[in-house]
């Protein structure tokens, strides 16, 4: 090879960079966990159902949301027939009260951090 | 007919990847084996490419060069444009490769009618360029949020940035929408101007194609069909981990789409997507132009055998003598 010392390094700091997930994560050394959102609620049912809340639930917020700012509609039928106000601290968070090891759970697994908190009030915790 | 062939490649290996998962839940299949053959693939063939490059020999600073070069002190020369020194061969390097430099100076030629020929100043191309880039740059690393357990701060950062607008929830991506709209240009750039047609390829195509299909099955995961993403994470770090799973719940659009990037790095370095490596190694641009300052000797010169005159002289001084001829020793 010609310039063959600058050639190699160049190989290796771009393999450095395309794995770097792989020694990232050996260096943070964690074991692999799953996130696992604790409900408190007595309810046995989400708003909708689970799967769902699970991939959508920001959408489905975003709906509330624009219900009830744009239209004024305040009441959610739900899939089995429970009538909800669509409500963010008053509805999800009355069953999800625990923030931290609810929504945070996974949000924090994902890197997600939503920026609805800056207005929304957050449930008081006691850690 | 490239375009035709390589839609439909496209269209074959989504087709693939949905009886796969859908009618023989080869989910292992795609969702472990084939990322992680592919990734193979693409360190080894990148490796081999770039050795195969690293093997031909330079001989000679071969120059393009746009600006004055480097001579007497008093004339101004150009240190990016016509660089000397490694500094200023490592600050061409940078604005080719950040800012797409070379491309900028794209011209169109045109017969007007006169008839005149003109060069037109042309930036669609490197503008469009640059955007598809740094967008699909933006999106990769976000994406690193998938295999980092916790994910670095800085990428959380650029998240942020990139959903500044914060416009719906999920908040849309400006990244998603530049990429959508630049590779939609530089796909009709290449249908819709008869020359650019003429030279285009299947092999010009079909990446367009698959990075079309790779980003569209990306937004509608995101903003339309969406998808659980805590467990696709979960395959995510368990390929990161070497300790592959396959959760359940994860809906086929995400095997499409891993799978059109598996493709996608398995094709690369079989392909032009290899100026990523080829750009570093192309000698008008890494090559100082100190032809005038320094001898640079060809690689491949071997010891040439050469029989002087004094050899000569030496070997038929006999014979020169007798013939009467002038000699130099006698
Ligand atoms: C009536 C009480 C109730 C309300 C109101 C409610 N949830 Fe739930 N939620 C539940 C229960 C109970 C579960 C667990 C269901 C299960 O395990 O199948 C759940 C599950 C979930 C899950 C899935 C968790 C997992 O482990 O996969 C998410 C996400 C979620 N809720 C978000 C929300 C959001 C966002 C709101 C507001 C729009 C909301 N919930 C409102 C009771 C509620
Ligand atoms: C099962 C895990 C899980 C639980 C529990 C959960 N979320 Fe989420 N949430 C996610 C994921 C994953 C995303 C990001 C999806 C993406 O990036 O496409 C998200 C995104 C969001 C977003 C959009 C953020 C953005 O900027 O895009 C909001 C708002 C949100 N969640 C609210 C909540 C609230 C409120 C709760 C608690 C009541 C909750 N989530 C519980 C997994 C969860
Ligand atoms: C700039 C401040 C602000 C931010 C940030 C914000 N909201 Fe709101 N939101 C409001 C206001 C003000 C209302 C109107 C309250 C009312 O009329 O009851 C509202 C109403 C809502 C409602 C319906 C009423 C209720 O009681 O919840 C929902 C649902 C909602 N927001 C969801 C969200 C979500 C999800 C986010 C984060 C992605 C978010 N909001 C971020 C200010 C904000
Ligand atoms: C070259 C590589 C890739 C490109 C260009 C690409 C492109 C995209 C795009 C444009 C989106 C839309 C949302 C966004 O921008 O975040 C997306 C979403 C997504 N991609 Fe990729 N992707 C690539 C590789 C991967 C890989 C390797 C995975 C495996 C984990 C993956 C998993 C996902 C998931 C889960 C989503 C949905 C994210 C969400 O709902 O927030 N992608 N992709």
């Amino acid at each position: 090879m010609y310039d063959g010392g600058k050639i190699v390094v160049g190989l290796v700091v771009f393999i450095g960079v395309v794995t770097f997930p792989l020694w990232y994560r050996q260096a943070s050394g964690e074991a692999l966990r799953a996130p696992e959102p604790k409900i408190v609620t007595d309810a046995k049912e989400c708003v909708a159902p689970t799967d769902y809340m699970r991939a959508s639930h920001q959408a489905m917020l975003n709906e509330w949301r624009d219900l009830v700012v744009r239209d004024g509609m305040r009441v959610y039928v739900a899939f089995n027939g429970q009538e909800h106000e669509m409500s963010l601290s008053n509805t999800c968070m009355k069953c999800h009260p625990n923030k931290v090891e609810f929504c945070d759970q996974c949000h924090n697994y994902i890197g997600v951090v939503p920026y609805c908190w800056d207005c929304h009030i957050e449930p008081k915790e006691s850690n | 007919m490239g375009a035709l062939v390589s839609f439909f490649a496209v269209v074959v290996l989504v087709a693939i990847v949905f009886v796969g998962v859908e009618a023989a839940n080869l989910r292992y299949l795609f969702g472990v084996i084939i990322p992680y053959a592919a990734l193979i693939t693409f360190i080894a063939g990148f490796i081999y490419r770039i050795v195969i490059w690293a093997r031909s020999p330079v001989p000679f600073r071969i120059t393009t060069t746009c600006g004055q070069q480097k001579s007497h002190p008093w004339i101004k020369n150009d240190i990016l444009d016509n660089p000397h020194s490694t500094i200023g061969v490592i600050g061409r390097m940078l604005l080719e490769v950040l800012l797409f430099r070379s491309l900028f100076r794209n011209t169109r030629l045109e017969l007007r009618n006169g008839p005149k020929l003109a060069y037109e100043w042309e930036k669609w191309l490197w503008l469009a360029g640059l955007v598809f880039h740094w967008s699909f740059l933006v999106i990769l690393v976000r994406h690193l949020r998938f295999f980092t357990e916790p994910v670095p701060v800085l990428i959380q950062a650029l998240e942020g940035l990139d959903a500044f607008f914060q416009i719906g929830l999920p908040a849309l991506y400006l990244s998603d929408a530049v990429i959508l709209a630049a590779v939609t240009y530089l796909f009709l750039r290449r249908v819709l101007i008869p020359e650019i047609r003429y030279i285009s390829l299947a092999a010009d195509y079909f990446p367009l194609f698959l990075i079309f299909g790779l980003v569209l099955s990306g937004v509608l995961m995101r903003y339309f069909v969406r998808v659980d993403v805590v467990a696709i994470k979960e395959l995510a770090m368990g390929l990161v981990a070497f300790r592959p799973s396959v959760p359940e719940g994860i809906n086929v659009l995400f095997y499409i789409h891993l799978f059109l990037v598996s493709v996608l790095f398995a094709y690369f370095p079989f392909s032009k997507l290899m100026h990523l490596g080829g750009v570093f190694l192309s000698p008008t641009r890494n090559l100082a132009n100190n032809n005038r300052m320094e001898r640079h000797t060809n690689p491949w010169n071997y010891p040439v055998k050469v029989h002087t005159y004094e050899e000569y002289e030496d070997e038929f001084r006999d014979k020169m003598k007798a013939a009467g001829l002038p000699l130099e020793k006698e």
